[in-house]
């Protein structure tokens, strides 16, 4: 006769366990990491770009780069604007996981840096599942993406700390009804932290910098 | 996609479970998946005849627990679906609601099989 044993245990479980490693050993550096989601097209890598040019000069920050296949050029993007970059190539796989933060953190001077961003790859499903270890999951919506996302992929707003909407410049031209996007944020994530903004012309910007330097500063 | 990563950790719970029991074989896994995880239970099915082979687990079947998410109206107390599509209070149409259920990601229990003293 089969006998039966109780687990109830998270699936996620091992993957957590790592991500709060992770976590410690960013917290044992006092370095503030962040983990940036977005559909693909949204405008992660130009946000990254941007927010490097405008974070104050002391901040020392490294990037780690997630993309389904062996391209560098968000990478060497970054290294271009001076920053060290880790390219984690997840070989197809649609999202990173805290085992991957792990290899990346040990490739990068942590005791010499202030802030980690983690570019993840470029996905509204699959990346919700993961937590890193970062101290902040940011999601960036743009506005020609539509305002019924948050409707479609609740999950991924579900583990929000902060909603960054970008090319707000577009929304002249795009039938994007912030109401009712906002509305289906609030649903899910209430009182989330928002910054609406536009990386092509920097409007929205400062609110953001000056929350993740306070972060940053308080680390 | 991501439920290879899914079935892995599946697999290696389900494992160390049988083996801390003793166990010769697993014969049945019981798995409680939320609506708001994101899973396609075939997916799964179709990673683990793979990966469990010559394992202790190998052939076990797998049973899913689907569990709908449910969204709580604040103002009118409405228990209501979450459906395909997120949508305010069907009764009062607030949108001052939170989720209830629907986000569990879990292996309950297995079944096993000892080894005859």
């Amino acid at each position: 006769m089969p006998q039966r044993v109780e687990i109830v245990k998270k699936i996620m479980d091992t993957n957590d366990r790592l991500a709060q490693n992770n976590q410690a050993t960013l917290d044992q550096n006092h370095v503030f990491g962040i983990n940036i989601m977005a559909s693909p097209g949204a405008g992660k890598t130009s946000v990254i770009l941007e927010t490097i040019k405008r974070l104050p000069a002391g901040i020392k920050l490294g990037v780690i780069e997630g993309d389904t296949a062996p391209v560098t050029i968000d990478a060497d993007k970054i290294v271009a604007a001076g920053m060290p970059a880790v390219q984690i190539n997840t070989g197809g796989d649609c999202h990173l996981d805290a085992n991957m933060i792990e290899m990346a953190l040990a490739e990068l001077p942590l005791s010499d840096l202030d802030l980690i961003i983690v570019e993840n790859v470029g996905n509204l499903i699959c990346p919700a599942a993961f937590q890193l270890g970062t101290h902040a999951n940011v999601l960036i919506a743009s506005i020609p993406e539509g305002d019924d996302k948050p409707y479609k992929y609740p999950n991924i707003y579900r583990g929000l700390d902060v909603l960054i909407i970008n090319k707000v410049d577009l929304t002249p031209y795009i039938d994007f009804r912030m109401d009712y996007f906002q509305q289906g944020v609030e649903m899910l994530n209430p009182g989330l932290k928002t910054f609406a903004l536009s990386a092509k012309t920097g409007e929205g910007f400062d609110a953001w910098i000056a929350w993740l330097t306070g972060k940053v500063n308080a680390k | 996609m991501h439920e290879l990563a899914v079935t892995e950790s599946i697999l290696s719970i389900a494992n160390q479970a049988a083996e801390e029991n003793q166990a010769a074989k697993v014969t049945d896994i019981y798995l409680v998946i939320g609506q708001l995880s994101s899973i396609v239970d075939d997916s799964v099915q179709f990673y683990w005849d793979h990966i469990s082979q010559g394992t202790i687990s190998e052939g076990a079947k797998l049973h899913f627990e689907r569990r709908p998410a449910a969204l709580h109206c604040k103002s009118c107390d409405t228990q209501y679906p979450l459906g395909e599509i997120l949508q305010p209070c069907p009764r009062c149409q607030s949108a001052d609601v939170f989720i209830e259920s629907g986000e569990e990601l879990l292996v309950d229990h297995i079944d096993i099989l000892r080894e005859e003293p």
